[in-house]
Order: C-alpha cells, then sequence, then structure tokens
C-alpha cells in the first residue's frame, strides 16, 4: 500500500447533534463499595502508584504509572489471583490529547471478579511486554502493534498479525482512510488491463455500499430482474414468476398455479 | 540460504537438506483440515513437531473499525459473519454488551429473555454437532459426519422457522427479540429434543469406545491448567483442563440462574477428555430447552424493552403515538446514543468466552469497540502446544481447539 499522510480523524460522524443535549455518564462507584475490589486496592496500594481507580458496572477499573505494568501484572497473578488475561488492547486518543490508553482486562477465576487495568502513553511510545507473565499477551500485543503501531518491548516476535508484513499504516488509527482515493480506483485497472485502456473499463468500485442501477449481473436488481446481459429495464417483475428465456436445463417450467406447500418438512 | 539452480532448485515452501536434516512445512493456508485460512509453518523433524507457527489474517475484514464507523443496530447483523458457526452467540454478546452500556438489562421482557436463551442453547447444539462432525471427519470417521450434519439440519429448520435464516441469525435484538415464536415451533422444538438425545448416543456408539478414536485422542493434545490459564483458554478448552469454570453459571445472565444444569468438567487434559467434554455439554443443552419450554408458557407477551429513548416503540405504538413515532425516526436515522463509558461483557459462547468491549463517547458510534473471540486466544495456544507432537496429530489438536476463522480474524 501506497504512503498515506493525512492525518485528520475520518471516522463517520453523527450529521446532526443537538446543541444542548448533554450525554449522561455511565456511573461509577467507590471502590471502598466492594469489600474484595477494596481489599485488592490496598494491597495494590503498598506497592504501586495508582492514580485513579472506581468501580464501573461491576469491574474494577485501575490507572497505573506505564513502567511498572510488568510489575502490576506479576502481582496481580501471583499475589492476588487475578490469573487469566481476558483481553488487551488500546484506544487511540491522538486528536484530544496525543496519546493511546491502553487497557488490560484481567479476570480471577477463584474470586469471580474482573478489573480492567489501564494506562495512558503518549504518540511513539512502547509499552513493556507482559508476554513473561502471562503467554496469552503474546498475540495480543501483536495485534495491538499491528492495528495501532504500539511497539511491546522485549516482545519475542512482534511481527503484524492480522495485515500482511509489507503493510504501511495502521488501521485502527482514526487518521486511517476508509475508503480509496482516486488513485486506488486506477491502481488495478493499469496493472490488469494497461493505462490506455482506462475508458473502456472504467474505475474500480469500493464503495460497497454503491449500487449500480445498470448491473445486470450482481444483486443490484432485486424485484427488477432481467436475463443475463439483457439490457436493464424499470419495470418490476414478480420473481416468483421470473423465468430465464427458454427455460432452465433440468427444472420443469414453474408456474403459480402449479405450486404446493409441504406440510411436513422435517 | 538456498542457492538455486538447475540441479538445486528453489522451493518456496520446502527446504531440503538443511544440515540438521529438518523440514519446514506450509500446513494451509487451504489445507482442508486447517478448518479454514490457518497457515501454520511447521519445522519438522521425522514427523516429529519441532517448532510451529500459527499464521492468520486471511479473512480480516475489519470489524472493529466497521463497528466505529456503524451505528450500534448496523453493527449487529455483522457480528453474525464472525462465529458464524453460532452467529446467536455472537449476537447475544453484543447486544448484551450494548445493554449493559444503556443499563436497561433488567427491562428485557421475561419472554424475550427466554426465548433469547432458547435460540442461544438451539445454536450451541448446532455448533457442537458442527465440531463433532468436522473433528471426526479430519480423524476419519465419516459416517459420524453425515449422521451429526443430519440432526444438525434439523436443528436449524427450527432456527429457519424462528427467523428465516439458518446461518446468519441476526435473531437476538438490542433489547429483547423482534418475533415470538411461530405457531407450532415449540411442538418441533420438543419434537427435537425428545429425539436428540438417542442420536447422542448414537455418536457416543461409534466413537467413545472406538479404539482408532481413542488411539488418535487419548493423550494428544495435552493441555495442563496452568498453560490453559496462561494462553487465554476459555469454554471447553479451559473445562478440559479440570478448570469449571462456565459463564453462564459464575457471572449467569438472562435467567441462567432459575435452570438446573450441570457443568461438564474433565481433568484428563486431553483431546479425548475434551471430546467426552462436548457430548455431556450437548446433553446438557436439551436439559436446557426442556426446561425452558414451561417457562415460556408461563411467561406475559412482550418482546422488546419499554425504553424509547434507546429502543423503538412496538408498531402499534408507533402508529398511534406520534413522539413515539418521532423517537423511532430519530433513532433510525441517527442511531441511540448511550451514555458516556465503557463496559467489558463475557458471554459463554459455545466455543468459550466471548467479550466485547464498548468505549462509548455519547455519540451513535462506538468510539472503540473491541472483541475478545475465544478462538483467537486458542490458535496462539497452537505455538505451545504443537512442538513435540506428531504430524499426524496436528490435525487432531487443531479440530479439537473448536477454532473458527471468521472470529478470529474478524
Amino acid at each position: 500500500m501506497r504512503e498515506y499522510s493525512d492525518k485528520k480523524n475520518v471516522q463517520a460522524k453523527a450529521y446532526h447533534s443537538d446543541r444542548f443535549y448533554k450525554s449522561p455518564q455511565l456511573a461509577k462507584e467507590k471502590v471502598s463499595s466492594d469489600k474484595q475490589f477494596s481489599e485488592d486496592l490496598k494491597s495494590l496500594k503498598t506497592k504501586f502508584k495508582i492514580s485513579e481507580s472506581y468501580i464501573q458496572k461491576d469491574q474494577m477499573v485501575l490507572f497505573i504509572e506505564p513502567s511498572d505494568i510488568k510489575e502490576v501484572m506479576k502481582f496481580l497473578k501471583e499475589e492476588i489471583e487475578y490469573d487469566f488475561l481476558c483481553e488487551m488492547s488500546a484506544i487511540d486518543w491522538l486528536e484530544k490529547s496525543n496519546q493511546f490508553e491502553i487497557f488490560y482486562q484481567m479476570l480471577s477465576i477463584k474470586k469471580r471478579k474482573r478489573l480492567r487495568v489501564k494506562f495512558f502513553i503518549n504518540n511513539g511510545e512502547a509499552v513493556e511486554s507482559i508476554v513473561d507473565v502471562f503467554n496469552s499477551a503474546n498475540w495480543a500485543e501483536r495485534e495491538m502493534y499491528d492495528m495501532f503501531g504500539i511497539v511491546a518491548n522485549n516482545h519475542p516476535y512482534l511481527k503484524r498479525l492480522l495485515m500482511p508484513d509489507d503493510w504501511s499504516g495502521y488501521p485502527l488509527l482514526k487518521t486511517y482512510p476508509l475508503i480509496g482515493d482516486e488513485a486506488a480506483h486506477w491502481y488495478e485497472i493499469d496493472v490488469i488491463f494497461g493505462k490506455e485502456h482506462r475508458k473502456v473499463v472504467g474505475p474500480e468500485i469500493r464503495d460497497t455500499k454503491r449500487v449500480d442501477q445498470k448491473d445486470t449481473t450482481q444483486f443490484a436488481r432485486v424485484r427488477s430482474e432481467v436475463p443475463y446481459g439483457a439490457k436493464p429495464s424499470n419495470e418490476k417483475t414478480n420473481f416468483t414468476e421470473f423465468q430465464e428465456e427458454g427455460g432452465v436445463p433440468f427444472i420443469t417450467r414453474f408456474t403459480k398455479d402449479r405450486q404446493k406447500t409441504l406440510k411436513n418438512r422435517k | 540460504m538456498q542457492t538455486p539452480n538447475r540441479l538445486n532448485p528453489y522451493y518456496e515452501n520446502l527446504v531440503f537438506e538443511r544440515e540438521d536434516n529438518r523440514m519446514i512445512v506450509n500446513f494451509g493456508p487451504q489445507h482442508p483440515s486447517a478448518h479454514g485460512q490457518l497457515r501454520l509453518i511447521l519445522e519438522l523433524d521425522g514427523e516429529l513437531v519441532v517448532k510451529a507457527v500459527p499464521d492468520v489474517g486471511y479473512l480480516h475484514r475489519g470489524m472493529e473499525k466497521m463497528a466505529e464507523n456503524m451505528i450500534y443496530n448496523e453493527f449487529l447483523p455483522t457480528t453474525d459473519r464472525m462465529d458464524y458457526i453460532a452467529a446467536t452467540a455472537n449476537n447475544y454478546g453484543f447486544a448484551l454488551a450494548v445493554e449493559k452500556l444503556l443499563g436497561i438489562e433488567g427491562e428485557i421482557p421475561r419472554r424475550a429473555m427466554v426465548i433469547r436463551m432458547m435460540l442461544l442453547e438451539l445454536n450451541r447444539i448446532i455448533s457442537h454437532l458442527f465440531w463433532l462432525a468436522t473433528h471426526a471427519l479430519d480423524v476419519g470417521a465419516m459416517s459420524v459426519f453425515l449422521f451429526c450434519f443430519r440432526e444438525r439440519e434439523f436443528a436449524m429448520d427450527l432456527m429457519e422457522d424462528y427467523c428465516g435464516a439458518r446461518l446468519t441469525h441476526s435473531a437476538v435484538r438490542i433489547g429483547g427479540v423482534p418475533l415470538d415464536l411461530p405457531k407450532g415451533w415449540l411442538e418441533s422444538l420438543t419434537a427435537f429434543i425428545n429425539k436428540f438425545p438417542n442420536d447422542i448416543k448414537d455418536y457416543e456408539a461409534l466413537l467413545t469406545k472406538n479404539r482408532i478414536w481413542k488411539m488418535r485422542l487419548e493423550d494428544v493434545g495435552m493441555l495442563t491448567a496452568e498453560d490453559a490459564l496462561n494462553w487465554g483458554c476459555s469454554g471447553p478448552t479451559l473445562r478440559g483442563s479440570g478448570i469449571a469454570w462456565d459463564i453462564r453459571k459464575e457471572e449467569p445472565y438472562e435467567l441462567y440462574n432459575e435452570i438446573d444444569f450441570k457443568v461438564p468438567v474433565s481433568d484428563k487434559n486431553d483431546s479425548y477428555g475434551r471430546y467426552k467434554l462436548y457430548m455431556d455439554e450437548m446433553n446438557q443443552c436439551v436439559e436446557i430447552l426442556h426446561q425452558l419450554i414451561p417457562m415460556y408458557r408461563d411467561s406475559e407477551p412482550g418482546l422488546m424493552a419499554k425504553v424509547p429513548q434507546y429502543i423503538s416503540a412496538t408498531k402499534e405504538e408507533l402508529m398511534t403515538d406520534n413522539f413515539a413515532l418521532m423517537q423511532h425516526f430519530v433513532l433510525v436515522s441517527q442511531g441511540m446514543r448511550p451514555p458516556v463509558g465503557e463496559v467489558y461483557v463475557a458471554t459463554e459462547s459455545p466455543k468459550g468466552e466471548l467479550g466485547f468491549y464498548i468505549n462509548s463517547q455519547g455519540d451513535p458510534y462506538p468510539y472503540r469497540l473491541k472483541v475478545r473471540a475465544p478462538s483467537f486466544w486458542h490458535t496462539s495456544l497452537l505455538q505451545q502446544i504443537l512442538p513435540g507432537t506428531y504430524l499426524a496429530d496436528v490435525v487432531t489438536i487443531i479440530g479439537n481447539l473448536n477454532i473458527v476463522f471468521g472470529e478470529i480474524d474478524r
């Protein structure tokens, strides 16, 4: 893929927002409202700096220092029985504060509790890999690198996971383009047919929502079908009665009065 | 490094005559036993696997990116395409996450909950049958494949009778279900679940004491409890290592706390133990479905939550109440605007813990949506459990882990 340099947020946006509408907030409860969580938090606080902590939807959320992450994970796993890393990934806040937010979703099978460890890193900074503590972070960190370009230091095999190796750009950034530009429309056409045939072939359509009214080979003309290759017409057809000219091999001609509904299918 | 010439041609995939006499083989991405587009790069010493590197991403459609550019209701049919064997489990996982974000999980009518659970358990049967069929086919038991697909067809007919679709159901919506059960559906379901335990006995008669089946599965794909936790395994793979963790039981959602069912666990740590566990789980699905039928009959009609701010009102209200119609118009054209906040909601899909992390900034589009798909973590486990096994067992292990590539690559 070619380099892409535009750095605007290109995500879909609501076309209308009420000026006076204020979004409600999901309630954040104090950690002291849950006995188990407050115990865990207390033991964590003896060793690590925790800048913020609250409970949202029965799960504790902790904000820690980025440099502590590996030690925190080790502590969670070995000391307070959060021995299952469910998920980890990042959130792009580049437009707002030039930062990424990294979250680690943890589960304790013995305590039946879930908590989320979070921290912020600046754009261009790396995180410390936790593969030594949780092997499951191996692919999660690779996916994070693949999607956001966030490097995990000391990862055994930091390589793109889902995208091809030679891809440039990181798809989950808010600045990543949603559709190809003018050059992308002609790229395959030039390679396959040659530049001189651009007028004959036309550009490649990469907009999946586009409906081509003249298309008779795809499914764009539901209820207005015509035989293969024929010119489209605007007359509506009743598709239950639609027949190919001359019939279809091995299929007897279907007429509406001969149809019959089976009473028992199974 | 190879120096290709006429006598010593260059093969992209195979390396012959290395000093240590090892061979590197590409298993997939078009291998029929790879259950989709899995490319495994295996380093073999004779037939012994020395190193395995799974390579995924051939089915990557960027669903998390798509989710950020769709309103919540628009994304729901897309979740069908993740684990396409158990589409309802995905729909439900997403719907529950959004409901928790909206704070309306207590508003769902009881009848909708019962229908959702029926669909979930029916889908679990479909998924487990598919797993058994393809796994047995990989190991060499062709007839089991045919038996399983026959019963799966009946279950899919039930799905079709309810929602019209067989594979991509979208039958669970945010806030409830769109339709009540059609006439005669409960009778068809009863007929199916009365017959199905006998079918399970047939499969067990074919497999459980089968000498070849036991030789191929016993002590193959050993996974200790410690490894299973460390690699993020969940669902039957975790329970096959002796850890009784089923989210339906431990963190009950819907009406699972009112239902009496067992969580099968196996401490044998091998593929055979996991096979037995899957069979037990199918029996438990039947038990759950039996208990759901009277619960449905006792429930009041009512299918969608009555929260007009987020969920469109019923058709009748839309046609009679002007304000409901206005709200419906805004919901359809702009989408619902959930509160600012984040949730992580895990449900027990047939494959394991299916989690949806949603970060909402109050817009109609999620700011970030992360899908925790169980197969993703089970595939990463392959690099741990394949080395030390034989090439023939690779197929057994991949089949046994029940991975589906729609949800690995998303």
